[in-house]
C-alpha cells in the first residue's frame, strides 16, 4: 500500500503566533544602551544586587531596581554545556557551546554563546569577554554581541559569585 | 484540618505515540481507572481539577474547554492548574486542599501531556525578543547546574549512568512504563550520544503521552475502601532570575519538604520515610534531590546513590516505576509521581511494590526549578 492510500488517523494542523513585546522602562532603558554597546545593570535599592539584564526588580525584595549600573563586557562562565542536538526552530547549528555568563559587577547570569576556543578547553570559572558584532548592525538586543571568548586571565572561583546581602 | 485521603489512582499506558485515542480519550482512559479503582460513581465528585504544562506543548490553547465533558466536568466546578513540569504535583495538592477545605467532599483530579501532537522541546525553545536564539529545551536548561553539581562536589561520571540504568530496570516492573529496554547497564547508556554535555541520550526523558488521574476523599467518606492517607502536602516557588539564587539546591525544594515533613511530623526523612517518587527527568537530578530534599548532607547524595541506597531494595528506594526517565507525559509526570506514592503505601504497586510500605513521599518540580510540589502519604492516619 502507498503512503498515499494508507489511511490517516491525524491531521496536522499549523499554528503561527506573532507577537508584540512591550518591553517596559527598566528593559527599555537596557536596550537603548545596548544599541550603543553599552551594558548598563541595574541595583536593588535594598539588597544592592545588580540585574543584568535588568528586569525591572529585585525578586528577593520586591521593589523596583532603580539605580543604573554600568557594566564592563567582561566576565567569567559560572557554568555552560554542549547542545548537540538540533533544536527546532533554532538557526544554529550544534554543537554549540550555551554559557551561563556573569558579567563582573553582576550578581545573576544570563545565557549566551561562546566561540573562539576548543570546546574541550572550555571550563567552569574561564574568564571572557564580549565579541561584538561591527557598530553599524547594532541594534535593541543582546545579539549585538555575536559571542564571548576566553581571555588571558586567572580562573574565578565561581563559588565566589554567589550574592549575599551585605 | 479535614484528613484527606487517596481513594483511588489512575493511569494511562504510556507510550510515545497513542494514536489510538484523541487528547479527550488518553484522559478518559485515566480517569475511568481511577472511578474504577475508587469504586465510585459519577454522582459522588462534587469537583474537577485539571492540570497540565504549557498549552504550546501540544498546540490546544485552554484544553480545559473542550475537555469538560471527557473529564466529568459538566455542572460542577472545573480548576485547571498550570505550574510547568511541576503541575501534576501542584494540582494534586490543589485538589486535595479542596477536600480539606471542607468545600467539598469528593474530589477528581486529572493531568494529561500528549506531547506526539507538537514538540515540547520546540516550545521550551523560543526567541526571547532582545536575546541571541540559543535556548535548546528543558535539558539544555538543566545541563549547566547538573555540571556544577558534579564540579562542587567531585562526583564521578558514572553516577549518572547508574540512576539511568536502575530507573529503567524499575520500568521492566511496570508494565504501564513508556520505556522498557532489557538488558540496560552502565555500558549501554555511557555508548549513548551526548545530547546536552554532560548528559547522555540515555541520561534523559523521553517524550511520552499519557495522563493519570487520582480520586481524593474526605475521612467521613472512606467507608471500607483502602486509602492513602495524606500526612503532608505544599508547594514553594521561587524568582528564576534571582540574586543569590542556587540553581543546584533551590530554596523552594529546601523548604517544601521541610513544610512536609513538618506537617506529617517526620524528623529524619531518611529513616522515616520507606520509599519515594521523586522527579528525576535527567539521571544527575536524583543525586542533586537526595541533598535538596535534605535526606542527607550537601556532596553526599551521589555517595548514596553509588551504594545503591535508592535501589528498590535499598534503603530509601527512589522511582520505582521507573520514573520521569521511563516515561514522561510531561503534564502528568508530577502526579504519577503522586499516585505512585499513594499505591505503594496502598500495597497496590504490584511487581515494584516495596515491601512493607507506610510511608511514601511525591515530588515534582518545574520551570526553571524554581516551583516545587510535595506530598507524604501513609497507609495509616495515625
Amino acid at each position: 500500500m502507498s503512503s498515499e492510500d494508507t489511511p490517516k488517523d491525524y491531521s496536522e494542523s499549523p499554528i503561527n503566533l506573532e507577537y508584540f513585546y512591550t518591553a517596559g522602562s527598566a528593559t527599555t532603558r537596557f536596550l537603548n544602551q545596548v544599541k550603543e554597546g553599552n551594558i548598563v545593570g541595574q541595583a536593588c535599592p535594598k539588597c544592592k544586587a545588580v540585574y543584568v539584564p535588568p528586569r525591572g526588580s529585585c525578586p528577593r525584595c520586591g521593589v523596583a531596581t532603580d539605580i543604573e549600573v554600568p557594566l564592563t563586557d567582561k566576565g567569567c562562565i559560572e557554568s555552560f554545556t554542549v547542545v548537540h542536538i538540533p533544536i527546532p526552530g533554532n538557526p544554529i547549528v550544534p554543537p554549540y557551546v550555551c554559557a551561563m555568563i556573569r558579567l563582573d559587577g553582576s550578581n545573576i547570569s544570563f545565557l549566551h554563546l561562546i566561540q573562539e576556543v576548543e570546546i574541550e578547553e572550555i571550563r567552569i570559572g574561564m574568564r571572557i569577554q564580549a565579541v561584538w558584532k561591527p557598530k553599524e548592525e547594532w541594534t535593541h538586543s543582546l545579539e549585538n554581541i555575536k559571542w564571548f571568548a576566553p581571555i588571558d586571565e586567572p580562573d574565578v572561583d565561581v563559588a565566589t559569585l554567589r550574592f549575599q546581602e551585605s | 484540618m479535614i484528613q484527606a485521603g487517596v481513594i483511588g489512582v489512575g493511569q494511562t499506558k504510556y507510550d510515545a505515540k497513542r494514536r489510538d485515542v484523541s487528547m479527550a480519550g488518553l484522559v478518559r482512559e485515566a480517569i475511568d481507572n481511577a472511578m474504577l479503582a475508587a469504586d465510585l460513581e459519577w454522582d459522588a465528585i462534587d469537583a474537577v481539577i485539571l492540570g497540565k504544562a504549557p498549552d504550546m506543548f501540544e498546540g490546544v490553547i485552554m484544553p480545559e474547554l473542550y475537555l469538560a465533558d471527557a473529564i466529568g466536568a459538566v455542572g460542577k466546578p472545573v480548576l485547571r492548574v498550570h505550574t510547568a513540569g511541576s503541575v501534576g504535583g501542584s494540582t494534586a495538592v490543589i485538589a486535595a486542599s479542596h477536600v480539606c477545605s471542607g468545600q467539598f467532599k469528593t474530589v477528581l483530579t486529572v493531568t494529561f501531556e500528549k506531547q506526539s501532537e507538537s514538540n515540547a522541546t520546540w516550545a521550551l525553545s523560543p526567541r526571547y525578543p532582545y536575546s541571541p536564539h540559543i535556548n535548546a529545551g528543558a535539558g539544555g536548561y538543566f545541563a549547566p547546574f547538573i555540571r556544577e553539581y558534579i564540579r562542587r562536589y567531585e562526583a564521578p561520571e558514572h553516577i549518572g549512568w547508574k540512576v539511568a540504568v536502575k530507573d529503567r530496570q524499575n520500568a521492566l516492573k511496570n508494565p504501564l512504563a513508556h520505556l522498557h529496554i532489557p538488558g540496560i547497564d552502565e555500558k549501554m547508556v555511557s555508548d549513548t550520544p551526548m545530547l546536552w554535555e554532560p548528559l547522555r541520550y540515555l541520561e534523559s526523558c523521553p517524550s511520552s503521552d499519557g495522563a493519570c488521574a487520582m480520586v481524593i476523599t474526605a475521612q467521613d467518606q472512606v467507608g471500607s475502601r483502602n486509602v492513602a492517607w495524606i500526612k503532608g502536602m505544599a508547594v514553594r516557588s521561587e524568582g528564576t532570575l534571582s540574586a543569590g539564587r542556587d540553581e543546584v539546591n533551590p530554596q523552594a525544594g529546601i523548604d517544601c519538604a521541610k513544610d512536609i515533613y513538618n506537617q506529617a511530623g517526620i524528623q529524619n526523612p531518611f529513616n522515616e520515610i520507606d520509599c519515594a517518587e521523586i522527579y528525576v527527568p535527567f539521571s544527575w537530578y536524583e543525586p542533586m534531590w537526595l541533598e535538596n530534599l535534605g535526606f542527607c548532607d550537601l556532596g553526599e547524595g551521589w555517595k548514596l546513590t553509588d551504594k545503591d541506597a535508592t535501589a528498590i531494595d535499598g534503603e530509601l528506594p527512589f522511582n520505582m516505576s521507573g520514573g520521569v526517565l521511563s516515561s514522561n507525559p510531561i503534564g502528568a509526570s508530577g502526579m504519577i509521581r503522586f499516585g505512585e506514592a499513594a499505591l505503594q503505601v496502598m500495597g497496590l504497586a504490584e511487581d515494584h511494590q516495596v515491601e512493607d510500605a507506610k510511608v511514601a513521599m511525591g515530588h515534582a518540580y518545574g520551570g526553571a526549578a524554581q516551583f516545587f510540589a510535595m506530598w507524604i502519604v501513609s497507609s495509616s492516619l495515625d
